[in-house]
């Protein structure tokens, strides 16, 4: 485990990355990547079992993550590529023409770290618990991941997805909520309310761990840490985790509006002045 | 003229059932899953003799193509059953992200696809998953013709690296491929050779075709029969070389005109060999209950029609 420092470091400079990469090409969603950032960075670097050097498909041996909420793609480019997975420069690419940082993550172009392709949301559930029952079929006892938006629990299918994963006792999974209250068009208490949460996911016959500070990394790791603990112990395991839409950059918090907007000129240069390059700018 | 005969009828979902039971025997990378509907998928004996391997999902199909498109990761070859509708429209949009962009190799098995799923009517009777899973890049589409080309058909897709449409249904029809046929997807079958008409079928319609092709033969007209059991990729070369030769085509189908294999043929010979060409398909209607017979009729889609069509296709040569 890197030191909560350096992963601080890195946090930052992921920040700077993910509004950075949606500013060069207008466009690309920096609320929901910078509110997940703390996660991403902690999970990929100590929490999870992973080779970025030999990024296979299968993923036999490794602990495996799918991203379900695809569009906040930039978080996700930005940690693989620090960690190592394709080179930080390619950042540069991200919605270009040709590239392999496409809007939003797939396997299409082949690049190493993803292992699905998400955007259309609702999916990565069922993806996550078929990987699941792979590294059970496999006697691999390593643990899958997966991220998924509060809005994105609207969607019908991770219910059905939620409902065969405790019926099944799918207990190699950890399914963390980025729990920020905000989607699109507002709150989500507003648009379409989810109602008591952990009391939904209790009913389903999950076992819930509540991350109170989504964006401080000490609590995100301590969170990551009780839901491992309940591997292996029968039920799948879901991390309600409190984050804030747009964390890190002072205008962006408090409002749903940088969900899918990117900053100007004038913003960017607002947004870098409250973020500090730490590991250097791709 | 090659004679065709059958001893039996059997229905295609049962040479998948045992197609997939001799799967579960050879390749410890099978597995499947279904949604609540293992006795009518015929997925009894596979569940039974692999019950590690097999996965009841639930009335959920959406939840089973994701499911199944996880269990590629790790090197599981899934196949997953459900009726026709409900492998394809139903669960269309994940077909296309979570397997066909994400590029996983599920194999999507369907039963009860068409009219001849009878007595429940249109609801169940998707007459357009044809044309909504060849759409998709790189989705291979196979539509077998009877009990044993489904079974070897089942067999080989678990050799193919891709995602893969594989059709059947509920019907006995007439048995009458060789039960130890070697399957090579994407090769039309050419039934019977001719030099007046091409005749191209798929599916229950294969029979029809060949039904057809005797009575045309006592009518003086010689007919080419040839069976596409893999709509996609299409056998390009087999069907211009067939209809360089006769010069008029008719296709059949237990399908939509819109979308289906009359589609596919059409679009190749509007390129290559503009050619006239009669469709029997169902012409943008829904179905409706009835016997599988009755339906077959009433919709256009029996030996008749294939016959009228040759006629009609014949005049515009």
């Amino acid at each position: 485990m890197a030191d909560i420092q350096q992963l601080q470091k890195l946090s930052t400079q992921v920040r700077r990355d993910i509004v950075r990469m949606v500013h060069a090409v207008s466009s690309g969603h920096p609320g929901g990547s910078l509110g997940c950032t703390d996660f991403l960075v902690a999970l990929y670097n100590g929490v999870m079992k992973h080779d970025s050097n030999n990024f296979t498909m299968d993923g036999k041996g490794e602990d495996l993550f799918f991203l379900s909420n695809g569009h906040i793609s930039p978080v996700y480019y930005s940690v693989l590529a620090r960690c190592g997975y394709f080179p930080v420069e390619e950042l540069k690419t991200f919605r270009r023409l040709n590239t392999r940082l496409q809007g939003h993550p797939t396997t299409h172009d082949h690049l190493p770290g993803i292992r699905i392709a998400s955007g259309s949301l609702g999916q990565g559930m069922s993806v996550a618990i078929g990987a699941a029952l792979t590294k059970k079929l496999n006697h691999d006892n390593s643990i899958i991941y997966s991220l998924h938006g509060d809005g994105e629990l609207q969607e019908g299918q991770i219910w059905e997805a939620a409902m065969y994963a405790a019926a099944n006792k799918v207990d190699n999974y950890i399914a963390t909520i980025d729990y920020n209250g905000r989607q699109i068009d507002g709150d989500v208490d507003n648009v379409l309310s989810l109602g008591n949460l952990k009391a939904k996911f209790e009913a389903f016959g999950w076992q819930v761990v509540e991350t109170e500070r989504g964006n401080d990394l000490v609590s995100v790791i301590e969170g990551l840490s009780k839901s491992k603990s309940y591997i292996g112990k029968g039920k799948p395991i879901v991390n309600i985790m409190k984050t804030e839409m747009g964390a890190g950059v002072d205008f962006m918090m408090g409002t749903h509006k940088w969900h899918g907007s990117a900053p100007n000129d004038e913003q960017l240069a607002k947004a870098l002045g409250q973020l500090e390059e730490t590991l250097g700018d791709y | 003229m090659k004679k065709y005969t059958y001893t039996e009828k059997k229905d295609t979902r049962s040479g998948f059932g045992v197609g997939l039971q001799e799967l579960g025997k050879t390749n410890p990378n099978v597995v499947a899953l279904c949604a609540d509907l293992i006795g009518s998928l015929k997925m009894d004996a596979f569940k039974a003799e692999n019950p590690e391997r097999f996965f009841q999902v639930g009335i959920a199909e959406a939840n089973m193509i994701g499911i199944a498109a996880g269990l590629t990761i790790g090197g599981k070859i899934p196949f997953t059953g459900t009726f026709a509708n409900f492998s394809t429209g139903r669960v269309y949009d994940q077909i296309r992200q979570s397997v066909a962009y994400s590029g996983k190799n599920v194999k999507i098995c369907a039963s009860h696809a068409g009219l001849t799923l009878g007595e429940d009517g249109a609801t169940h009777q998707i007459l357009e998953d044809i044309g909504l899973m060849k759409m998709l890049p790189h989705m291979c589409v196979i539509n077998p013709c009877d009990y044993n080309q489904t079974k070897a058909a089942t067999i080989a897709i678990a050799e193919y690296d891709g995602p893969v449409y594989l059709r059947f249904g509920r019907p006995s029809v007439p048995n009458f491929t060789d039960a130890n046929q070697s399957f090579e997807i994407g090769k039309a079958v050419l039934l019977n050779e001719g030099t007046d008409v091409t005749i191209i079928a798929t599916g229950h319609l294969v029979w029809k075709a060949i039904e057809a092709g005797e009575k045309l033969a006592e009518q003086g007209i010689s007919a080419e029969i040839i069976n596409i059991h893999t709509i996609k990729p299409l056998d390009n070369d087999a069907i211009l070389t067939s209809v360089s030769k006769t010069r008029c085509v008719v296709t059949a189908e237990e399908h939509q005109m819109h979308g289906g294999l009359g589609d596919s043929v059409a679009q190749l010979l509007s390129r290559h060999l503009p050619t006239p060409q009669e469709f029997v398909a169902v012409n943008d209607s829904f179905g409706e209950s009835g016997t599988p017979d009755e339906l077959m009729s009433k919709y256009g889609l029996d030996t008749i029609d294939i016959i009228n069509a040759t006629h009609k296709v014949l005049k515009r040569k």
